[in-house]
């Protein structure tokens, strides 16, 4: 009886193993060959269970996602004015004819992306030959991605891969030019900031211009009117003057004089030299004879 | 339909319970080939075997039952599972307890979607810890600028996310790499460190979006910010004393502006004073001249009744007036001898100093001087009182 359900038990194991190696599993991510005896028989791209002849059909897994090739060293490379850029970039890829990929590089991922470099490279250095740094920089990048992506899609191919992007990622100076490129960048900022201070100067000089002006003009604006006034002032009293003396001006040549004289001889340092002849003392000599 | 169909798993998508049936069909199966060797649960014969079997049918049960129960699982709120049948992918299922067939079956990958993942380019974790190979990069004018910044993400898409790029995480990385040098190339150096900021991280993240959904990612970029962006290490101080040079220059500018507030204004209060001034001297010519006039006037109508006493009255005050204000010397010439000594500059000297008032010595024909004139008290109590306290302060000084 034991026996039996040994044998049974055994019997179940060995069908588990059988079965277990005649299923195979390809899983969403994966595409599959199945190869008999070393020859390829199908292909299993789409996921799900399988099965196969165990033992004689075996089956070789690869990734069907997007795999990424980043080249982490930059590259040095020339463009057309013979200058030194320091490049790296990264490469989409994917495995698209399992058959080919497998044929050519024997499904190695290595093999395949040593071979997309050798590719990308010499389409990169072609590329850059062709421009110039600021093109490569700036203007052109985005073609020279597109047509770098077109190449190594057309050679990829071969080997059954599928480039889906190639990207820059730097695009640098070497060390030493970078710092020739620093001194160049420090003297611009010197030209700017010297231009700044400078133009500094000339405004503040031109605002301090503008008000010295003004304040002369105001002051000889000023200086204009008031005497303007003055003489307006020395006019009106000058025809007061000639209105009121003009009636009698023997009389006020007189009463001038006498107030001349005596605002002229007011102070005791006014020494007067006199001689009693003049008329004031005419009668200091004498009392004069009445009547005559 | 055989299980070899390469359809079987995808079309099955009622799959739970016909993999269930399958079960049951296997169960019968394993079952009836028991009852037919050893005899099943309704036989009665046999008691040790009978116990034999019962114990390997109570045990394959609860192995059958735990096998079952290894199929549950709960996803978190901020979770989605992503349920793969035999490698392909059946549903994505939403937070909550759930359960997948068992292990050779079905499998759950669970994904964190809601969670905002962050790569940081040009540093890691602290901003000065400078990462310059990330960090450096040229702009369109070839200058060197260094920028430091964030991204930050989420997962759209968990079945995109797992299944199309094998390193999903790192594809965020390169693609805001090259996508923000892409813009920085394309820009200007002032444009990038001042005015642009903004907009370059903006178009960065569009640029980066686009790559990614190129690449079917299943992420969603929800922010670039720009942690740090400035030239770099080695032209700094250059680059501070150009925004310096700035700051001078508005300085100078306001100091200009300052001079001219001090003198504008003066100049105008000047003015004034040169106006007002004009005005007051008008007014007093005129009014003096009225006044001069009327003065006249008044003296003239009395004169025009008796010019000849008026006259000589007249001269005789401006006489008075003169010689009692002034100092005077008499000389007779004729009576005078030949030679005549008159010190007039000793004279005025003297009358200028404060000489004592002297009496009033005059000699009618001789050579007489009068070195009088005194000087008005006042002044001289004017200056005395100043010199006293200059004493006084210079006594202070001294014996402090």
């Amino acid at each position: 009886m034991k026996t039996n359900y040994v044998n049974i038990l055994i019997g179940a194991a060995a069908a588990l193993i059988l079965l277990s190696l005649s299923m195979f599993v390809v899983d969403q991510r994966q595409t599959v060959i199945v190869l008999q005896l070393g020859e390829m028989v199908k292909v299993k791209t789409a996921p799900g269970l399988y099965f196969k002849i165990p033992l004689i059909q075996n089956v070789r897994y690869f990734d069907s996602r997007i795999l990424t090739f980043d080249s982490m060293e930059p590259e040095r490379f020339i463009t057309a004015e013979k200058k030194n850029v320091m490049v790296d970039s990264f490469v989409k890829w994917r495995i698209a004819d399992v058959k080919q990929y497998y044929v050519s590089v024997g499904g190695d991922e290595i093999r395949a992306k040593t071979r997309l470099m050798q590719t990308v490279n010499s389409s990169m250095r072609e590329e850059f030959g062709k421009r110039t740094i600021n093109e490569v920089v700036s203007g052109e990048r985005e073609k020279i991605m597109d047509t770098l992506r077109q190449k190594a899609d057309l050679d990829a191919r071969k080997i059954g891969v599928q480039v889906m992007d190639v990207r820059l990622k730097r695009v640098d100076f070497p060390t030493e030019i970078s710092e020739s490129v620093y001194r160049r960048m420090d003297a611009e900022r010197k030209r700017v900031a010297n231009g700044l201070r400078a133009t500094g100067n000339a405004e503040s000089e031109k605002i301090r211009a503008d008000a010295d002006r003004q304040r002369e003009v105001t002051l000889a604006d000023a200086y204009r009117d008031a005497q303007k006034i003055k003489g307006d002032g020395d006019a009106k009293s000058s025809a007061i003057y000639a209105a009121a003396f003009g009636r009698n001006s023997e009389f006020y040549a007189f009463y001038r004089s006498m107030d001349a004289y005596k605002q002229s001889f007011k102070s005791k340092s006014d020494v007067m030299v006199m001689d009693p002849s003049s008329a004031f003392f005419k009668y200091l000599k004498g009392s004069g004879k009445a009547g005559k | 339909m055989g299980l070899n169909d390469p359809q079987w798993g995808k079309k099955n998508n009622g799959g739970p319970p016909d993999i269930e049936a399958v079960l049951r069909d296997i169960n019968k199966k394993i079952s009836a080939l028991f009852g037919n060797k050893g005899g099943g649960t309704g036989d009665t014969g046999g008691g040790s075997s009978n116990k034999f079997n019962a114990s390997i049918g109570l045990i394959s049960l609860v192995v059958v039952l735990i096998w079952i129960a290894s199929g549950f699982y709960i996803v978190d709120a901020s979770q989605r599972g992503v349920v793969l049948r035999f490698g392909s992918f059946v549903e994505t299922t939403q937070p909550g307890p759930r359960w997948h067939m068992p292990f050779p079956i079905e499998s759950v990958e669970v994904v964190n979607i809601s969670q905002v993942r962050t790569v940081e380019i040009g540093y890691r974790e602290n901003v000065k810890n400078k990462i310059l190979k990330e960090s450096l990069m040229l702009t369109d004018d070839e200058n060197i600028i260094d920028i430091q910044f964030a991204v930050q993400y989420f997962l759209k898409d968990p079945g995109e996310y797992l299944f199309n790029n094998r390193a999903p995480d790192e594809n965020v990385r390169q693609a805001a790499e090259t996508a923000i040098r892409e813009i920085v190339g394309k820009n200007k150096m002032d444009f990038v460190l001042y005015e642009g900021r903004e907009q370059v991280a903006a178009a960065t993240t569009k640029l980066a979006q686009d790559i990614l959904d190129r690449y079917k990612s299943g992420i969603l970029l929800s922010k670039v910010t720009m942690q740090n962006a400035q030239p770099p290490e080695q032209v700094q101080a250059a680059f501070d004393d150009a925004v310096k040079a700035g700051q001078d220059r508005e300085r100078q500018k306001n100091e200009g502006q300052a001079y001219a507030n001090d003198v504008i204004p003066r100049a105008k209060g000047a003015a004034a004073r040169l106006m007002q001034e004009a005005e007051g001297y008008r007014q007093r010519v005129i009014a003096s001249a009225e006044g001069d006039a009327s003065r006249f006037q008044q003296v003239l109508k009395e004169y025009e009744k008796a010019p000849a006493v008026t006259r000589e009255r007249m001269y005789i005050d401006m006489m008075q007036q003169i010689l009692t204000n002034t100092s005077k010397v008499m000389v007779d010439q004729k009576s005078g001898s030949n030679l005549l000594y008159l010190p007039l500059d000793k004279l005025i000297q003297s009358t200028a100093q404060s000489a004592p008032p002297s009496p009033e010595t005059q000699a009618a024909g001789h050579t007489e001087q009068q070195a009088v004139p005194p000087v008005p008290m006042n002044e001289a109590a004017a200056v005395m009182p100043r010199a006293r306290e200059e004493l006084r302060g210079r006594n202070r000084e001294s014996r402090q």
